[in-house]
């Protein structure tokens, strides 16, 4: 296997008036090409943090990493035509209509106008929007609203896509149809580095987990491993092997790290 | 360089197109000049006020002027809006240029302002105000200029805050002493010398001073030349730091 995502050491620290807050505090993680990675961790570990870092959103304050095969660093304009980014917000103007978000950020990634139309009808056979495209955003549901954040991140077919939270706020329904999708998505060859507190999303997802607290990675394995390491036995659930690796649940309830 | 260009245009083209759909927009940033021209300029008619040209020649650049900083430094208020629906990082995260993320914006801002403008002088002339055309131009231009200056640095600002509770009350603590310092108006020229000091510090002073030359078809006089030289200046520098900021922000 080889890596498609690899990074060093990679940390951010924020300056805020009360002095520096670290982030992120020094991550070695890779993704293997193919894979779902699942990004766990309590609400303020910092996995928005090193996502946004990832995707060229944040600089990084040390460290290195690499992805999609090109260095984050020096060359990130040819990282982000490599990659797809959909952010917990998601990123739709509500007043805008389906179509032309679509054909937009077609045009954003170098299509003629011709060719970012087709594409957008592509997408939305593919999505299953073809019926919403001259609906405006504010117009859609929260499930076809995830599924048009997911289309516009795949209009260049990336290499990797990067999932932020993607079912928070879902209806149970709308959840298991983006499960459905996630998985087709990496069957037709997309590299999926997903983040979410969700443990029984991990746990249907991902092929392998790596679970952050604090800033820092504190394991990492199949879910099956780390079950079996930390939770004492292969069935135990997800849940008690989190709260073994990081003393509390998922959603401890504390601010979360300045995000700007 | 085209690539920044054509990046440009597609962003100047989705705002200049939600911009025509909320007709709103173009009204209320005409509305504070509107009344200051409709309620405030017939009182001037037969005061002297200490310069070349009638009361509406004086009155209507310094309204430009207004237009110009009150539209444009607000201009970010739109991006407060975007960023809480994740758009603007959206955008960044693909190949787009992301100067002409900003560029497109101040572009269509500049666009907003030249109709405004337009209507602006169309109501002064219908009051009495009488320029010659190429003055007028000249005019627009200038005006054009502070906006896409205000603009830009309007925009990043906005890009460096997350509310408009942050947002609102700097511009306006900005605005309003700008707009009483720069003679908009009435002219410097009837200031007390402490006063006049003050204002000469003001680079908007400049410009009011520069359109108020070019509306009385004074071309050859140093004011104009010296409005069009702050113009440039501030929009070098302001655009320079506008994109740095911008294209760093969030980092």
């Amino acid at each position: 296997m080889t890596a498609i995502l690899s990074t060093h050491d990679l940390a951010l620290t924020f300056s805020t008036k009360r002095g520096p807050v670290e982030a992120v505090r020094g991550i070695d993680l890779a993704v293997e090409q193919g894979e779902i990675l699942g990004f766990l961790g309590p609400n303020g570990a910092g996995k928005s943090t090193t996502l946004r870092m990832l995707t060229t959103l944040l600089a990084p304050t040390r460290g290195t990493a690499t992805v999609a095969g090109h260095d984050l660093a020096t060359q990130p304009r040819a990282v982000r035509r490599k990659i797809g980014y959909v952010a917990q917000s998601g990123g739709l103007d509500p007043q805008e209509r389906v179509r032309s978000e679509l054909v937009l950020q077609g045009r954003f990634y170098r299509l003629s106008r011709a060719e970012a139309e087709a594409r957008a009808e592509e997408l939305a056979v593919d999505l299953d929007l073809t019926e919403l495209l001259d609906r405006t955003c504010a117009e859609l549901s929260g499930g076809q609203r995830r599924r048009l954040d997911i289309a516009m991140a795949l209009t260049h077919r990336p290499a990797l896509l990067f999932l932020d939270e993607p079912t928070t706020g879902l209806d149970p329904g709308s959840r298991a149809d983006l499960w459905e999708l996630v998985r087709r998505i990496r069957d037709e060859g997309t590299t999926i580095f997903l983040t979410t507190h969700y443990l029984d999303e991990a746990d249907a997802l991902a092929d392998r987990l790596v679970i952050v607290d604090h800033g820092e990675v504190v394991a990492e394995g199949t879910p099956a491993a780390l079950k079996e390491r930390y939770g004492g036995s292969p069935e135990a659930t997800l849940q008690d092997t989190f709260i073994a690796i990081t003393g509390h649940g998922p959603r401890r309830e504390e601010p979360a790290p300045l995000t700007v | 360089m085209p690539t920044v260009l054509a990046d440009s245009l597609l962003v100047f083209e989705r705002y200049a197109r939600q911009t025509l759909r909320s007709r709103i927009t173009l009204i209320f940033g005409l509305m504070q000049p509107m009344l200051f021209l409709g309620f405030f300029g017939p009182l001037l008619q037969d005061v002297p006020l200490g310069r070349e040209g009638d009361s509406w020649q004086i009155l209507v650049p310094g309204l430009l002027v207004q237009l110009a900083l009150f539209s444009s430094s607000f201009a970010g208020f739109g991006i407060l809006i975007e960023k809480q629906h994740g758009i603007v990082e959206r955008m960044r995260v693909t190949p787009v240029s992301r100067t002409a993320l900003l560029l497109g914006r101040t572009l269509r801002d500049v666009a907003l302002l030249l109709v405004q403008s337009v209507i602006l002088v169309l109501a002064g002339v219908a009051f009495g105000l009488r320029a010659p055309l190429l003055g007028v131009l000249i005019g627009f231009v200038l005006v054009a200029v502070l906006a896409a200056s205000l603009a830009s640095l309007s925009y990043a600002f906005a890009m460096r805050v997350n509310t408009p509770q942050e947002f609102a009350p700097v511009i306006n603590s900005i605005n309003l002493p700008a707009m009483l310092l720069s003679g908009i108006l009435l002219p410097m020229a009837l200031a007390p010398t402490w006063l006049d000091v003050i204002s000469h510090l003001i680079p908007f002073r400049y410009l009011v001073d520069g359109v108020r030359a070019a509306f009385v078809g004074d071309y050859g006089d140093s004011a104009l030349a010296v409005g069009a030289l702050a113009a440039l200046l501030l929009s070098a520098a302001s655009l320079t730091l506008g994109t740095r900021l911008f294209r760093r922000a969030g980092a």
